[in-house]
């Protein structure tokens, strides 16, 4: 059987066999909690507590700014000692709320069954707003913004994320192995949020485990588990409707205008705790790469710092030559290891010196690769070398801002050109001139 | 944490193939044909073969010096040019002939454009041409091949096409003695260029270019499709008058040329549908070529012509991008 897929795209390796058999581990809390305002898409939170005062696990602590914003909340009980700027996963140093857990972690108000029968969409959807959901495939966007379609865009499909196609991450995998009962009823209330019956679950061919597993917990419910082709970027959100959908989400436009709605297995999850009272204050993420002793997939309470993780997966392999938020494909690098992990931290992956490919660029040869693996089908080479010298005009009408920055173009060209890197410089300065005028 | 983290953008890890490996992959992939060559033609081609590789890498090295700009000879893609020159030259070349291919391909087919990736035109093809026009006596004198250890000599011979050209243009029709003579051709047992003698090496060496995924099928599949189709439609029209599709095939350099010149990927098109059409173009102009034009053989000039014709092949095989549709009213189709 020919699996669902996108045009272009590739393979690499995915070495996610140093965590896929790990079971979901829970992270002891640190010393600090180091919770950001800014971990989402949009405005940061605006701090709601003091230094010095003391809070419970659960607790509001900043409030949302805007529509575009989510609320942030204690990650566990104990002192709010500073609310100070601290190194931050954008590399600045941005203001965050540092707590010292008591060692109680007692709940604020204790979970309770949601009962959703007696909740309208609009109830369902301010939980979710609430519990401060976000995207939490990497992409951190307000989940109840997406959740919140203007009339004009109905929606007939609600699509769910576990494509997890970013090599060495394996945290969707395991949720989807280990948590499927709490995430098929974060999937149902998706639904009653949106109205939708067709619900599809997105799962690369490489995890047989999670597709049973997936296929088992939906059984009777209505909702189909669709084998993706192994391929990257198969989880990105465009590439993902058009192998799921046939339809192409049209350039410049957003998944509603193909009448779709698409949510990482992870926000579903984090969506049936919103429901039961329970904010966002953990999220599994996966601590891998050949610069850590034991690889592993912890559950992380938000606001820990990415050095607490390491010391509890064994601590480092040698020198870390990289340390990469996310997967290697689109994480970013990071400054140190203080930088805590939010609630967009898919992953902490480690990299050793000769882990890092380090080559000097050489001339285009027009081999064409870039071309082949496109999966926006738009012509890497020509806008990158349109962006390097600055004619950003002719990068724009190479169609630059129809890039998805996957990488894939940097990832296969021979000579180790910075292609996507200069596509993003194309589009940022695309978008300042659109600023301007 | 002493040393210093690198920072950058995604993505963190590479394909690993490089430039350089796709360049050395490509002479492992001639080897075949270099030992066939010598095998055939005897320490003539040996020498011709190391003249054009050593003449191109001293001449890449020159240039680059001259130009002020750091020596890049270790990327391969000069002594590759060298060894397809070579292929692409008579057994019998005098040194200077060779030597004088070399400094025309490096110099004036690449290096005046910038060097790799600038240049139009496949160098070699380019010196080939050059040769062909300027010194045509020593371009087109070829011998029978003398296999090593038959005690055979050199003999002046003249290549399959040039026998069919000659007796069409004689008699109007086939020399007799065209037929029957495939299989021999087929592992290199005639006279030509020394590269191109052989379709059995330079399948293997293709063969081992397609399992590293360094070529892809479009530009060989479609190049020798189109020569079979055309040449094939030729034959059925008049049999007694032009050869037959599997002659066009293996004589010649029409395998060489599908195989190891025309995806030469600095002059071949960058999309899928610029190479399918570059391929067709290769093949077309190559019957035309053998069938009416005045050289017997016409791959070169083919390809240089779609290498011309590559930039705006280009231009108007954009790919249609993602995304590019008319934007779907309300809810899109079911």
């Amino acid at each position: 059987m020919k699996l669902k897929t996108f045009p272009g795209g590739l393979h690499p390796p995915d070495n996610k066999k140093w965590s896929a058999d790990k079971p979901i581990e829970d992270c002891p809390l640190p010393e600090e909690l180091v919770i950001p305002l800014a971990q989402h898409i949009g405005a940061p939170a605006e701090a709601v507590v003091n230094a010095g005062g003391h809070v419970k696990k659960g607790q509001l602590i900043a409030q949302a700014k805007g529509f575009v914003s989510v609320p942030v909340h204690a990650s566990t009980s104990g002192e709010v000692i500073a609310v100070e700027p601290r190194p931050h996963s954008s590399g600045r140093n941005l203001p965050a709320i540092i707590i010292r857990p008591d060692g109680e972690d007692l709940w604020e108000r204790e979970p309770h069954a949601a009962d959703l029968d007696a909740l309208s969409a609009e109830q369902l959807r301010d939980l979710i707003r609430d519990g401060g959901l976000v995207g939490m495939g990497g992409a951190t966007f307000p989940t109840h913004v997406k959740l919140s379609p203007p009339k004009e865009r109905p929606i007939d499909t609600l699509i769910l994320n576990g494509a997890e196609c970013e090599p060495y991450l394996t945290a969707d995998h395991r949720l989807m192995l280990e948590e499927s009962e709490r995430l098929v009823r974060g999937v149902e209330v998706l639904r009653r949020v949106l109205g939708v019956n067709k619900v599809l679950i997105g799962i690369e061919a490489n995890k047989p485990d999670a597709i049973a597993t997936m296929e088992a917990a939906v059984a009777g419910r209505d909702m189909t588990v669709e084998v993706l082709e192994v391929k990257y970027p198969q989880g990105a959100e465009k590439q993902l409707i058009k192998a799921l959908t046939g339809r192409e989400v049209p350039s410049g436009g957003l998944p509603m205008d193909v009448g779709v709605v698409v949510q990482n297995v992870g926000t579903a999850a984090a969506a049936a705790d919103a429901v039961a009272g329970i904010p966002l204050i953990e999220r599994i993420a996966t601590v891998t790469g050949p610069g850590i002793v034991t690889p592993k997939n912890l559950r992380v309470r938000i606001g820990t710092p990415l050095e607490h993780l390491v010391a509890f997966c064994g601590g480092l392999q040698g020198d870390p030559a990289k340390i990469i938020m996310g997967g290697p494909m689109m994480g970013m690098t990071q400054l140190s290891l203080e930088v805590p992990a939010t609630k967009g931290t898919s992953g902490v992956l480690l990299f050793r010196e000769g882990d890092v490919p380090l080559r000097d660029e050489g001339p285009c040869i027009r081999c064409g690769r870039c071309v082949r693996v496109c999966p926006a089908r738009i012509l890497p080479t020509t806008i990158a070398a349109y962006a390097r010298l600055d004619l950003v005009e002719e990068a724009e009408a190479m169609d630059a801002m129809d890039c998805i920055e996957c990488g894939c173009c940097t990832y296969t060209c021979p000579a180790a050109l910075p292609l996507v890197q200069a596509i993003r410089h194309a589009k940022g300065a695309i978008l300042a001139k659109r600023r301007k005028v | 944490m002493e040393k210093q983290l690198y920072l950058s953008s995604s993505p963190h890890i590479s394909e690993g193939q490089t430039t350089d490996q796709i360049m050395r992959a490509v002479i492992y992939a001639l080897l075949p044909a270099c030992a066939v060559a010598i095998y055939f033609f005897g320490m003539s081609a040996l020498a011709v073969l190391l003249i054009c590789t050593l003449g191109c890498v001293a001449v890449e090295a020159v240039c680059q010096r001259i130009m002020g700009r750091p020596l890049a000879i270790g990327d391969g893609s000069a002594a590759l040019t060298g060894i397809l020159l070579a292929l692409n030259l008579p057994p019998t070349s005098p040194w200077w002939l060779a030597l004088l291919g070399a400094v025309v391909a490096i110099a004036i087919g690449k290096q005046v454009y910038g060097g790799l990736g600038s240049n139009p035109f496949n160098p070699a093809l380019v010196a080939r041409v050059v040769l062909l026009i300027s010194f045509p006596v020593q371009m087109t004198t070829w011998t029978a091949p003398a296999p090593l250890g038959s005690g055979l000599d050199a003999v002046t011979t003249a290549t399959p096409l040039g026998d069919w050209k000659t007796a069409v243009m004689l008699t109007g029709k086939l020399p007799e003695t065209m037929h029957g003579g495939l299989g021999s051709y087929f592992v290199g047992n005639m006279a030509g260029c020394l590269g191109e003698v052989s379709a059995l090496a330079l399948l293997l060496g293709a063969a081992y270019l397609f399992w590293k995924r360094i070529i892809t099928w479009h530009v060989p599949v479609t190049y020798l499709g189109t020569v079979v189709l055309l040449g094939g439609l030729f034959w059925i029209i008049n049999p007694a008058r032009y050869p037959d599709p599997l002659f066009h095939l293996v004589t010649g350099g029409l395998m060489l040329g599908a195989f190891f010149m025309a995806t030469d990927m600095v002059t071949s098109p960058v999309t899928t549908k610029g190479l399918l059409i570059f391929g067709c173009g290769c093949g077309v102009l190559t019957v035309l070529i053998r069938l009416f034009g005045g050289y017997p053989e016409g791959v070169s000039f083919a390809i240089l012509l779609m290498n011309a014709a590559t930039p705006l092949i280009d231009r108007y095989t954009r790919p249609r991008k993602f995304g590019l549709v008319a934007p779907q009213a309300e809810g899109g189709k079911g």
